[in-house]
């Protein structure tokens, strides 16, 4: 019962902020709707018993990516000035198609998505285990897009440096 | 004798070096590599034939030897392509020939072309030429020899078209190109079927004692005439189309265009004898298996020695004159060849026709450098600006008379031995075929020494300077003719010297058609007959011509007719023409052009206006606006479910 | 009131997870077409993004609970996307020192 009430707090939660995000008119106020929003998605995972994966959620995109918006945001816009408005059309014909889009997935899911409701025990995930299965190159173990992924990140962070200096 | 392969491997580098280094080298410094590394080929050819004649006899017979040789490409276990040098009484004679002549053009372009714009590229290019005519004398088979044969065209094209600046130099070079090339194609066309049934392409085979590998053609026909004539036949067209013969002759004249040097190297000693070359070495295939097409050979050789000869003489630019001069002294060596027989006595044509090819080499180039000699005094290469030059050029004078005595065929000069054996091969042959060549000898004394006297003697030329005023001075009219610098007049005396005693040359126990001694004996009748002749030609000659007449403009108003058609050369330039733009431009190469233009150029185009509309059309799709582009991406991916979903 | 009550008596289907990154997706798509601002933009971006994580991890914990494929995309989907803000805040930061502004709408000079 308690599983099914958080449920939908954070469902009203990611679903209210999320439209916020998107329609606010001031730019910083829109990056605080995403950020709860985040943090309901963060709240989704520690529902469905990804501890680790709620902590991740918390500390990069909570953490450090909305930082670096709002960072670029005082960069960028003056405190409390308005986004212009964009013309109405253009809003109108976004919301039809994004409703279209949303009629449309939701109906693939409504009919073809087996109605699954039965969530079965799995014991806590170690981070041992999770360890284990980043360093190795068996079956289910991750090194490669492990590695891929550090050697991304260091290209982004030269990168980033590259294009955002003073020439 | 491996050492032959220098012959060929000197010039080459010596035209890629030339060639690449270009204006890197000032000019003198260009020619005179150029010309240092043709006398040390020169020295090589030499020795070659020293060792040849000296080393190489068998039982009385010169053995056909091969230095070097590799195979180059090889298709199929058949047909393969070999490269060598092949080294026996003619090629050895043709590579004295080539370098002699080569040095001396070389030697005389020091001077004569001093201060030319591309005079490094001027010897490179004689370079390469030297280089295609000594492979191809040298070559051990008829591809190969092809190969060099196209070499020779191109360089010759080069030569010709020095000048490229003129009109005229450009229009000449294409000319003899485009006709030469013509030509080869038959040659091709001829080495193929003759290789496809001989399946050889080596000349050791193709001539050798045992001929049975000409049994497979042997029966096959087309319209009328065996295979191996047609094949013959067609690779005589080759050699025509470079030797000049009628009706392929119309590219000399005009390659007069080049610069004087390369008149006498390539289109009187060297180039143009290829051809005679050609069927000298193809000679016991001819003899033996085609005896009919030989045959053909005399008959089309007598003719074009009449018509060049006839035409020689009324042309009035002095290169123009030896051009046609010759073509009829090349067709005498192809009658003389195809008058010859191959054993012994027998083989009298043959062998006059290598001799008349070795000293006709010699003392046309003789001739070439000193009309180059003159054109280089007075500027003009027009008979009416010369006259009375006898007084300022005492050496070109002696050398060009020497020169002419020589083609006329007075002895002791060279040209009377190898022209009396011609004429004997001829008369044993038919006595129409003699006299013909009698009197194409006479035609010969008598336009020989026309021009000899038109440039010479006649009016003086300072009395004709004067008359023609200063109008000319900026030709270069206004100062008195000079003779020659050093390096023009050695090369002229030089070749006098040769061309006075090479007559006296055992030339036959050296050259014959089977490699066997030949003695020449002197047919009395026929050289008292031709040298009563040769001096009939020149007293009338004399009288015409050396002092100031009337009696040529009499002669010419009473054969006007023959007088006009010769001047323009019996109009064959004009029936080329019209054969060419009438009847192949109209009829063949306008439909297909048409064609070209509007149905295949026109659906290429299409295309491509197709491609244009529809760009300019979906142009503003590349809006720039990103978000333009993710309803693009979004309705592709809803549509694109849409439809998996449906079906 | 039975309706309601029917809601939380049973366990949360999986289609109440995809129901809600499907909105927070096409709420991505909806800012994604309307904004002009290039940080709006990218706020959009996030949002997509998360609704597909919430897909991966949602779909792993019913179907599989046993495997950790879906577990690793999020994973690295949440790291790719760190990666992915940080070049594109750079850019865009030096967009705004060239051409003072943050409009897409203004930035189609590369389309030649």
């Amino acid at each position: 019962m308690a599983q099914q009430i958080i449920f939908y707090v954070l469902a009203v939660i990611i679903t209210v902020f999320s439209i916020l995000a998107v329609t606010s008119k001031q730019i910083i106020r829109s990056a605080t709707y995403l950020l709860f929003v985040l943090l309901g998605t963060a709240g989704l995972y520690l529902l469905l018993g990804y501890n680790y994966l709620f902590a991740v959620q918390i500390a990069v995109y909570a953490g450090g990516i909305m930082v670096l918006f709002i960072f670029a945001i005082l960069l960028t816009n003056k405190p409390g000035e308005n986004v212009k408005t964009e013309l109405p059309i253009r809003r109108i014909v976004a919301g039809l198609t994004s409703l279209a889009g949303l009629a449309f997935c939701g109906h693939i899911i409504y009919w073809n998505v087996k109605k699954i409701s039965v969530l079965t025990e799995m014991a806590d995930i170690t981070p041992q285990q999770l360890g284990r299965m980043m360093m190795g190159t068996d079956k289910y173990q991750y090194l490669l897009p492990f590695e891929m992924i550090s050697i991304l990140l260091l290209a982004c962070i030269v990168g980033a440096i590259m294009v955002a200096r003073k020439r | 004798m491996q050492y032959t392969i220098l012959i060929l491997v000197l010039p080459l580098l010596s035209f890629i070096f030339l060639g690449l280094m270009d204006s890197k080298f000032k000019p003198k410094t260009a020619g005179l590599i150029g010309t240092i590394v043709l006398g040390i080929i020169t020295a090589l050819s030499y020795y070659t034939a020293f060792e040849y004649f000296t080393m190489y006899k068998v039982e009385g017979v010169y053995q056909k030897v091969i230095p070097f040789e590799m195979e180059w490409l090889r298709f199929t276990d058949l047909l393969s392509i070999k490269l060598g040098i092949l080294i026996d009484a003619i090629s050895v004679m043709m590579l004295v020939v080539i370098s002699t002549v080569s040095f001396m053009v070389n030697l005389y372009s020091l001077s004569y072309m001093d201060g030319e714009k591309g005079f490094q590229r001027y010897y490179a290019f004689l370079s390469l030429f030297t280089f295609s005519m000594l492979g191809l004398v040298v070559a051990t088979n008829i591809f190969q020899m092809y190969i060099f044969w196209e070499l020779v065209g191109v360089s010759s094209f080069l030569l010709i078209g020095f000048y490229y600046s003129k009109p005229s130099a450009v229009a000449a070079a294409k000319k003899a190109f485009i006709v030469t090339r013509f030509a080869d194609m038959f040659f091709l066309i001829g080495i193929l079927v003759l290789s496809f049934y001989t399946k050889t392409f080596d000349f050791g085979v193709l001539t050798g004692e045992n001929p049975i590998v000409f049994a497979a053609g042997a029966g096959a026909t087309f319209m009328g005439f065996s295979v191996l004539s047609w094949a013959m036949a067609l690779i005589f067209i080759g050699g025509a189309g470079k030797s000049a013969m009628f009706p392929l002759q119309i590219w000399l004249p005009d390659a007069m265009e080049g610069p004087t040097p390369v008149s006498a190297l390539i289109h009187a000693a060297t180039m143009v004898v290829a051809g005679v070359f050609l069927v000298a070495r193809l000679f016991p295939v001819y003899y033996f298996q085609t005896p009919e097409v030989l045959h053909g050979i005399a008959y089309v050789g007598a003719f074009t020695a009449l018509f060049a000869a006839v035409i020689a003489c009324v042309q009035t630019d002095i290169k123009r004159v030896l051009a046609f001069s010759t073509i009829s002294q090349i067709a005498f060596m192809m009658v003389a060849l195809g008058v010859s027989g191959y054993e012994g006595h027998e083989g009298t044509g043959y062998m006059a026709s290598m001799f008349h090819l070795f000293t006709h080499a010699m003392f046309k180039a003789l001739l070439f450098l000193g009309a180059g000699s003159v054109i280089h005094a007075v500027h003009s290469n027009e008979m009416k600006d010369m006259g009375g030059l006898r007084k300022y050029m005492p050496i070109t004078n002696w050398t060009f008379l020497i020169a002419c005595l020589a083609i006329a065929g007075i002895p002791p000069f060279s040209g009377f031995f190898s022209k009396d054996e011609i004429l004997a091969a001829s008369f044993e042959f038919s006595p129409l075929i003699g006299w013909l060549m009698t009197f194409i000898a006479a035609l010969t004394a008598f336009y020989m020494f026309r021009l000899y006297y038109n440039i010479f003697w006649g009016k003086d030329y300072a009395v004709k300077a004067a008359a023609h005023g200063h109008g000319h001075d900026d030709h270069g009219h206004g100062h008195t003719p000079h003779e020659s610098p050093f390096a023009m007049a050695f090369p002229l005396v030089f070749l006098a010297a040769v061309t006075c005693v090479a007559g006296f040359i055992p030339f036959g126990e050296f050259v014959s058609a089977t490699g066997a001694d030949y003695h020449i004996h002197i047919d009395m009748k026929v050289a008292i007959t031709s040298v009563v002749v040769a001096l009939i030609s020149i007293s009338v000659a004399t009288i015409m011509y050396r002092k100031p007449s009337t009696t040529p403009d009499k002669l010419a108003a009473s054969f006007s007719g023959l007088f006009k058609a010769a001047s323009n050369r019996f109009y064959i330039d004009e029936v080329y023409l019209f054969i060419t733009r009438k009847i192949v431009f109209n009829s063949i190469s306008r439909p297909i052009a048409w064609f070209d233009r509007h149905v295949i150029d026109a659906t290429m185009d299409g295309f491509a206006n197709t491609t244009q509309w529809v760009s300019i059309r979906i142009k503003s799709f590349q809006s720039g606006q990103i978000q333009q582009y993710a309803y693009v991406f979004l309705f592709g991916t809803l549509l694109i479910a849409a439809l998996i979903l449906i079906f | 009131m039975e309706f309601l009550t029917s809601f939380f008596s049973g366990p949360v289907p999986v289609e109440a997870y995809l129901a809600v990154s499907l909105i927070m997706f096409f709420a991505g798509v909806y800012g994604f077409l309307t904004r002009k601002s290039m940080l709006m933009i990218l706020v959009s971006i996030e949002l997509m993004l998360n609704a597909a994580d919430i897909n991966f991890v949602a779909f792993n914990r019913y179907l599989y609970p046993g495997q950790f494929e879906g577990f690793y995309f999020t994973l690295f989907t949440i790291a790719i996307a760190a990666c992915e803000t940080a070049v594109a805040i750079a850019i865009i930061i030096n967009i705004y020192r060239n051409l003072t502004s943050v409009e897409v709408g203004n930035l189609d000079q590369m389309k030649e």
